[in-house]
């Protein structure tokens, strides 16, 4: 059986990513659109929150992704950090923007929906606050890429922030449980006994997340391929001035 | 159209600005994938011609 550390190899890396990329953009296109067009058209309002509850298939989705692609960062970066393969720094750094993206919707989408139902946009409650500060941890994650110009400094430089960081992912996830003052509910899906959500909102729910799973894996094969690039052009550039 | 009752306008605004977002990104990465693409092909014609 092939070791996954094959993969740290830009080469069969590229090989491989080749064609995942594309299967799994076109995966995460097919349950995204089955999702959203189920969840938007074909489900009834809550008796509750009115027609606010198809938020949830946007909203969910997208903030399990900020906090997984910060893990996924980490993982990435502790690679890096360890074993120093090229290939694991890269794809943390091309993961930085998407889970910047996944946090904003995360925290617009929860503010359209607290608007209504909370009574307001914003709430310094601790789920939203450590989200705030998650998104803040991934601009300062994507700006500290883009200042250091050497890019073994800027790779080991991002991974301890990377680390950090993680503290914020993990307060993300569970600060509805730490603290019970927030006005944030506890988790809408459990592994734990009892019905939180009818099937009618889950299913389409589940269809959303697995395809905002596979945007993500879609989106950072195709940054990493990128940054494997940008790499090899600044190699070559480097050379070309040593020549001249 | 669905009846959205009256928050159509928070929920038609959510999925606008998630969906934009995310097509947003999508855009940025092809872009910067083809730009990439086409300085490296560049570059390695110029160096095995040198």
């Amino acid at each position: 059986m092939a070791s996954l550390w094959e993969y740290a190899n830009p080469v069969k890396f590229m090989r491989l990513s080749g064609w995942l990329m594309p299967v799994s953009a076109l995966l995460a296109a097919g349950l995204i659109a089955t999702g959203l067009v189920w969840g938007f058209f074909f489900t009834e309002a809550d008796y509750r929150q009115g027609a606010t509850v198809k938020i949830i298939f946007l909203h969910v989705p997208a903030a399990l992704m900020a906090i997984n692609a910060w893990a996924m960062m980490l993982i990435a970066s502790l690679i890096w950090l360890v074993r120093r393969h090229h290939v694991s720094a890269l794809a943390a750094k091309a993961a930085g923007p998407i889970g910047a993206t996944m946090t904003l919707i995360a925290l617009i989408t929860g503010a359209i929906w607290g608007q209504p139902m909370w009574g307001t946009w914003w709430e310094w409650d601790p789920r939203l606050t450590s989200f705030l500060i998650l998104f803040l941890f991934y601009l300062g994650y994507i700006a500290l890429w883009s200042a250091i110009e050497d890019a073994d400094t800027a790779a080991d430089l991002t991974a301890i922030l990377c680390l950090v960081g993680s503290v914020f992912a993990a307060l993300s996830r569970y600060a509805a449980l730490f603290w019970n003052q927030g006005l944030h509910q506890g988790a809408s899906l459990s592994v734990a006994p009892g019905t939180r959500m009818d099937w009618a909102y889950k299913a389409p729910l589940y269809l959303c997340m697995a395809g905002f799973g596979l945007l993500f894996l879609a989106l950072v094969l195709a940054g990493t391929r990128t940054e494997i690039r940008a790499r090899r052009a600044r190699a070559l550039m480097t050379r070309e001035r040593a020549r001249a | 159209m669905p009846d959205l009752g009256p928050y159509a306008a928070e929920v038609t605004l959510a999925y606008a600005v998630s969906l934009g977002l995310i097509a947003a990104l999508i855009l940025w990465s092809w872009a910067r994938a083809r730009r990439v693409r086409r300085e490296l092909a560049a570059l390695e014609t110029r160096t095995t011609r040198g």
